[in-house]
């Protein structure tokens, strides 16, 4: 993506990035396949394609399957035209039967999960497509042929280990945990309390290992709650849990009232508890139905409700799936304003990042402890705790930082990755998928575009991230939960995705990061601000193509160059200064001379 | 504020509105008067500024945090301006190096006035002509978007009376030009601020000028600069020179005042020219429409003289805007700006982007963009000369012509080439500055923002290749801004022949001596050095200077890379071989000699795409043409000029500002280093200590708004949405549903 390609096709980041990131690691590339190939990725088959480019007609190509990817070269420019891990597709469809009459309408339809579809049409004659629809689908849907997930076979060695990233224990301990207030407890070892929780949680200091389990009965899933991040000086805390056991008769349970008021206590500055429930209150009404609910005032006296009006993972899919209706292939003109706002997105993305505002500034300023959930605490929760705390930490808006956020907040307490993003699972309707990492990402997006100099990392980071979300090339999103990836012994069996990003830090940092701890950042919630990520949901589109690299960022980094060569130049000037003091029979050069022509424009 | 349109209601709640009462308790007033009369603020008169009514114990009221405070103050209204002095708490001393000189936080020249409300009863009402009963509070409503609410319930009825009559009668009574301040200023000031004319911009007021444009643009083997307007004789709403095509008899010039006249405004490097010309007055009679006609025709052989010279007329009164159009978009959108309370500003949030939509202003930004990619894609592509043509060619014909010239000549990207263009196109060019402004608040009907509009498409420009330009958008925001400053001529005229005749001297009430009128263009009056360094783009890189024998031979290759067909530049391999040569045949063989006649509308859409695609599939060339994005996603809201003054809007330690602070302060590194570099450096001197602070306060303390940090939210607390959720159409079924299907009941 870096270095600007000739080509007008190769707008594509990821695979353009992977090309170029396969030959720096030395990857094999079979000269008489080109084809890039990791190690561990073996050739399935090569079919002659026209692949039917949305924006620039039909081009001759043929198509390379590999275990991993899908590939494809234009025959006429003989250039790379294409380059899918094989995760990112969603859906195979069939397009056009034996019967079908008009140019290139016989092929296949191929939907993918990063805002795209790919066409491709074959002939007739020769049983090509049923192969390539065979093939496809057996190797981008392994689960459904009891095939492993790439990630498994994968053999690409990086010289960091991103596994190391996140330690729990080094995470509290940066938090100052455990304290007088809040003890680390082994409870959840073998995950025998909270199946969907990590081993290790941070619980107030009183509350014993048997009052945890009688408050995991009288929540959700035993999601009970436990601490995820305290303030550095006035000690009140964001709690993440799942929603209380309530149901239509309104079940009480004195011991999770009492853990709750524990909590509370474990800050003296203020009498209430503040509770976040992310759901709008209908929603959270509606939950007690089924045996859910929230925190009513008269169970729970020494707290406050608020309900933050987020909506749930159904309602976020469909909004995304309009999202992808008005920017691909083709992009609204006139009515791209109306259109947009139709899609909700923004609107969702608003609600998050004013939930997250809430969370933090109650536990900055308000000075009062907040118990943040949903219905399982385990998606809009997972949004609003970890937002909150990238407000507030300027930690984790560090590359390292942030790479622990997500493997707290998300990965360890069980966001069900493999449910949401269905890695390698053919069932494209499942009405688990939702886009809710994505949605956290993109409030991330939004906060680094009103932050410019906040964050370490750049936008790059953010894609590359989304982008390997959905190839299985790394075990970092694979399944549900720690219990799930412990059996699966991911850790041992596949690479991270911190590995690659780790090894090459410097294509992912923000040259104007300029750090400033213990800065609280508020994002403005306001549709003024918040747009779309024009570089992420449109990067297909060739014709909204951003300019790469930024050219403010580029001058940016040129001038830190320019700054660099001269704080050298004037400590050589300086050595040979103090050298031509102690020896003055060697001269030194003049600094004309020594000055190379630094061209600057001022 | 905090959870009070979230808690409970789940959405729907709705904080209360604020009434335009104001919240000051009565013991805040006295602490306030006492302050005030501790430090009373001084009116602050411009040279032959005048004083005309004033009022005290006036409360500005102050929105901060979503609440109205007020400080306490005295009003005056000046022939000048409306100004406010009261001791607010003075700003930290940083963030006002961006002061304007001529006109404070607190002063709204009397031509920036846009609406005058008053509120009775907490009811608010337009206010204008004589009024019965006076308002408890005053609302002015800016050009430049600004909102003052001038609280009167605690001021003497007789001050009340005087000072509202007062404003809306020197802001909304029509007025003659001779009693612009403009004039009063010029002759007070005239011995004090000699006028020294800006250097490098060309005024185009003399021959030489419009000589030394052809010459640049090297336009003048074609075109020539001609003195038959010379004293105005021909025509009052031409310049006195300009420049025609070579082979036109000048006795046509005059032949219908300057009508059906092809007049030169720039010449591309390719040869090829865009022209302007005003249509020929309407007509009943025949024998008069003949007349038109084969005047008309012996025109159009002059310049179209296929094969050698093509010429495609472009008629903006026509198949374009009209200034309508532009009139009530523009209306629309600035009322989104315009905003009262924070309860406001949350309750048109949600539906923001309809409400953006439906002003149509974006949409009439990229219409005009399309328009100059058209014409830019036929002197181009085509190598077609183009012609414009409008009823007065001073409206349309400025906004597209000089648009068409920022895109295509980088030396109008640079400040001088910017702003003698806005001096060639506008100036000259004859804009009703002083109609479309409404200065003399002659005709509300005339008033239209042509020339703001124009600023926006150059800053969606601005904004899209931020390198290519020298001047930045706050350069674009103040040049805006100055649109109001009735001290210089610049935008206070409707013609080149109405500013020479109002100071010429040859009217009775006016002096002998020609009256110098300060230019905009001198920005000194405006801003001091430090504060004008935020004009300039640091991104900008000059292009590099080539020697006079170098540049000769590469501007020959550059033409014979011009010359080759566009289809060359492009690949195309979608299509068929066949199919291409076929569409490239017909395109130079045919296409241009028929296009005269046909209905070109599919072949110019095709063109059109295959142009723009191009352009943008390439990596940009700063120093050569540029294209703007026209899609949707791109065309955005200029959000320095529109958003500057709404506190809710702004990111405290974000935005653009934190990105200017970042890049200034290396500049400002690296200049001190090379400074040290190039002198001795003294023995022990620390290599790191060049790092010094550079001379813009820590990126925590701007806004996104910088450097226009007016309204500052001096507390770290986030604002807050006030207004809930808005319900989801046809969307319930999935709302209510659960995240999981699973029945908790059991669990």
């Amino acid at each position: 993506m870096a270095s600007a390609s000739t080509s007008k096709y190769n707008s594509h980041s990821l695979e353009n990035e992977s090309i170029k990131r396969t030959s720096r690691d030395g990857v094999n590339r079979d000269l008489s396949e080109a084809v890039p190939r990791l190690p561990g990725e073996t050739r399935i088959t090569d079919k002659e394609v026209i692949y039917i480019c949305p924006f620039n007609g039909p081009i001759k190509g043929r198509v390379y399957i590999t275990n991993y990817r899908l590939y494809l070269r234009s025959l006429e420019t003989d250039s790379a035209l294409l380059d899918v891990p094989l995760g990112v597709i969603s859906r195979i469809e069939k397009m056009g039967g034996a019967t079908s009459r008009g140019e290139n309408s016989y092929g296949l339809d191929i939907t993918c999960k990063d805002m795209r579809n790919l066409r491709f049409a074959l002939k007739q004659e020769g049983h090509s497509r049923r192969d390539m629809f065979e093939i496809l689908t057996r190797y981008a849907f392994p689960l459904a042929h009891s095939l492993p997930i790439f990630a498994f076979l994968n053999e690409e060695k990086f010289n960091v280990d991103g596994w190391m990233v996140y330690n729990p224990v080094e995470e509290y301990r940066r938090q100052g945990l455990p304290n007088h207030h809040w003890r680390i407890t082994f409870i959840n070892k073998c995950y025998e309390l909270c199946d969907t929780y990590p081993p290790l949680l941070v619980v107030p200091f009183r509350a014993t290992d048997e009052d945890l389990k009688r408050v995991a009965t009288f929540r959700s899933r035993n999601r009970i709650p436990v601490l995820s991040w305290i303030h550095p000086e006035n000690k009140t805390v964001i709690v993440r849990c799942s929603q209380p056991l309530v149901g239509m008769s309104g079940k009480r349970n004195k011991d999770d009232e009492k853990y709750l008021d524990v909590i509370r206590e474990t800050n003296r500055q203020i009498s209430k508890l503040t509770i976040y429930d992310a759901r709008p209150s209908v929603n959270a009404v509606a939950n007690k139905a089924t045996g859910g609910g929230y925190e009513s005032d008269d169970a729970y006296h020494n707290t406050e409700l608020f309900f933050l009006d987020i909506h749930n993972i159904h309602v976020m899919r469909e909004s995304l799936k309009k999202v992808k209706d008005i920017v691909y292939p083709n992009v609204e003109e006139s009515h791209w304003l109306s259109s947009l706002e139709s899609t909700h997105w923004l609107e969702h993305i608003k609600l998050i990042l004013t939930g997250a505002i809430q969370v933090a500034d109650k536990v900055s300023s308000g000075r009062s402890s907040v118990l943040v959930h949903c219905s399982d605490g385990w998606d809009r929760t997972a949004q609003l705790t970890s937002l909150a705390m990238l407000m507030l930490d300027s930690f984790y808006r560090s590359i390292e930082g942030f790479e622990i956020l997500v493997q707290k907040e998300w990965i360890s307490f069980g966001h069900k990755f493999a449910s949401r993003i269905g890695h390698g699972d053919k069932n494209h309707a499942d009405a688990d998928r939702s886009p809710i990492f994505l949605q956290f990402i993109d409030c991330v997006w939004q906060m680094s575009k009103q932050f410019p100099t906040a964050f370490e990392f750049n936008e790059r980071f953010l894609m590359t991230i989304l982008d390997h979300l959905y190839s299985c090339r790394f075990g970092t999103f694979l399944y549900n939960c720690e219990s799930a990836r412990e059996r699966q012994k991911v850790t041992e069996r596949t690479a991270s995705l911190w590995s690659l990003i780790n090894s090459n830090k410097d294509t992912f940092k923000n040259p104007f990061y300029t750090k400033e701890i213990n800065r609280v950042l508020y994002p403005v919630a306001s549709m003024r601000h918040l747009e779309l990520w024009v570089n992420y949901y449109i990067r297909w589109n060739p014709r909204i193509k951003q300019q790469q690299p930024n050219p403010v960022e580029q001058r940016y980094m040129e001038l830190l160059a320019l700054r660099d060569e001269y704080i050298k130049r004037l400590e050589e000037l300086q050595l040979a200064n103090s050298a031509k003091l102690s020896d003055p029979s060697t001269s030194p050069s003049s600094p004309s001379q020594m000055l190379p022509h630094v061209q600057t424009h001022f | 504020m905090l959870g009070k349109g979230v808690g409970g209601g789940g959405g729907g709640s709705r904080a209360p509105k604020p009434s335009f009462v104001s919240y000051v308790r009565p013991e805040e007033i006295h602490t306030n008067e006492k302050e005030a009369a501790e430090k009373e603020v001084t009116l602050h008169l411009l040279p032959g500024e005048q004083l005309l009514c004033e009022a005290s114990t006036v409360l500005k009221c102050v929105q901060e945090d979503s609440c109205q405070r007020g400080v306490c103050g005295k009003l005056v209204c000046t022939d000048f301006k409306i100004a406010f002095l009261g001791d607010e708490p003075a700003l930290e001393g940083d963030e006002t190096q961006f002061k304007n000189k001529i006109v404070g936080a607190n002063d709204i020249t009397l031509h920036c006035v846009d609406q005058i409300y008053g509120v009775f009863d907490e009811k608010k009402k337009t206010l204008f002509g004589q009024l019965k009963r006076y308002p408890e509070k005053l609302i002015i409503h800016c050009k430049d978007l600004r909102v003052f609410h001038f609280c009167l319930r605690y001021t003497k009825e007789e001050e009340v009376k005087r000072i509202v009559s007062g404003i809306i009668h020197h802001t909304q009574s029509p007025k003659r030009l001779k009693r612009l301040f403009l004039f009063s200023y010029a002759a007070a000031a005239h011995s004090s601020t000699p006028a020294s004319p800006q250097k490098h911009t060309v005024m185009f007021d003399t021959l030489e000028d419009w000589r030394g444009e052809l010459e640049r643009t090297r336009g003048n083997m074609k075109y020539k600069a001609v003195s038959v307007n010379e004293g105005y004789r021909v025509c009052e709403r031409l310049p006195a020179y300009f420049a025609v095509p070579a082979p036109l008899p000048e006795d046509s010039v005059s032949r219908f005042q300057g009508h059906g006249v092809p007049i030169w405004c720039w010449s591309y490097h390719n040869g090829c020219a865009l022209l302007k010309m005003s249509a020929l007055p309407k007509e009943q009679d025949e024998a008069v429409l003949q007349t038109h006609r084969s005047f008309l025709d012996g025109v159009y052989r002059v310049i179209h003289r296929p094969p050698y010279e093509m010429v495609r007329t472009e008629d903006l009164s026509s198949n374009f805007l009209s200034l309508p159009d532009i009139q009530t978009a523009y209306s629309k959108f600035k009322q989104l700006f315009l905003i009262d309370n924070s309860a406001e500003f949350w309750d048109t949030d949600i539906k923001w982007f309809s409400l953006l939509e439906s002003s149509s202003w974006l949409d009439i930004i990229r219409r005009c963009l399309k328009k100059a990619i058209e014409v830019a894609e036929c002197l181009d592509a085509q190598s077609t000369n183009v012609l414009l043509v409008e009823e007065n060619a001073s409206d349309l014909c400025c906004l597209v012509s000089s648009l068409v010239q920022v895109m295509m000549d980088p030396h109008c990207r640079t400040r001088a080439g910017f702003q003698s263009l806005v001096q060639k196109e506008w100036v000259a060019g004859g804009h009703c500055f002083l109609d479309r402004c409404n200065h003399l608040r002659q005709s509300d009907k005339e008033e239209v923002p042509v020339f703001l509009l124009f600023l926006d498409c150059v800053w969606q420009l601005v904004r899209q290749h931020p390198p290519a330009f020298e001047f930045t958008e706050t350069y674009l925001t103040v040049l805006s801004d100055s649109l109001y400053i009735p001290i210089f001529s610049t935008f206070f005229f409707n013609s080149p022949h109405q500013k020479e005749t109002s100071t010429g001297g040859e009217g009775l009430d006016v002096p002998s001596a020609p009256l110098h009128l300060l230019t905009v263009w001198d920005w000194s009056v405006q801003f001091e050095p430090e504060a004008q360094t935020l004009l300039q783009n640091p991104l900008y890189v000059e292009k590099p200077k080539l020697d006079k024998s170098q540049r000769k031979g590469t501007h020959l290759k550059h033409q014979r890379q011009l010359s080759l067909p566009l289809t060359q530049s492009k690949s195309s391999p979608k299509r068929g071989f066949f199919r291409e040569e076929t569409d490239h045949l017909i395109k130079n063989l045919l296409g241009k000699r028929i296009s005269k006649l046909i209905n070109y509308s599919d072949e110019l859409q095709d063109n059109f795409r295959e142009f723009y695609d191009s352009w943008h599939s390439r990596a940009p060339d700063y120093h050569g043409l540029l294209l703007p994005h026209v899609e949707g996603p791109e065309v955005r809201v200029w959000a320095q000029r529109y958003l500057r003054w709404i506190p809710e809007a702004q990111i405290p330690g974000g935005g653009a500002g934190a990105l200017a602070s970042s890049l200034l302060g290396v500049m400002e590194e690296v200049r001190r280093l090379q400074e040290r570099v190039g002198e001795r450096p003294q023995p022990g001197a620390g290599a790191g200590a060049g790092a010094g602070t550079p001379g813009l306060p820590r990126s925590a303390r701007l806004s996104s708004l910088f450097p226009f940090a007016l309204l500052q939210r001096p507390s770290a607390k986030p604002l807050l949405p006030t207004s809930g959720w808005k319900a989801l159409g046809g969307e319930d079924d999935l709302a209510t549903r659960e995240d999981e299907f699973v029945d908790l009941g059991e669990v």
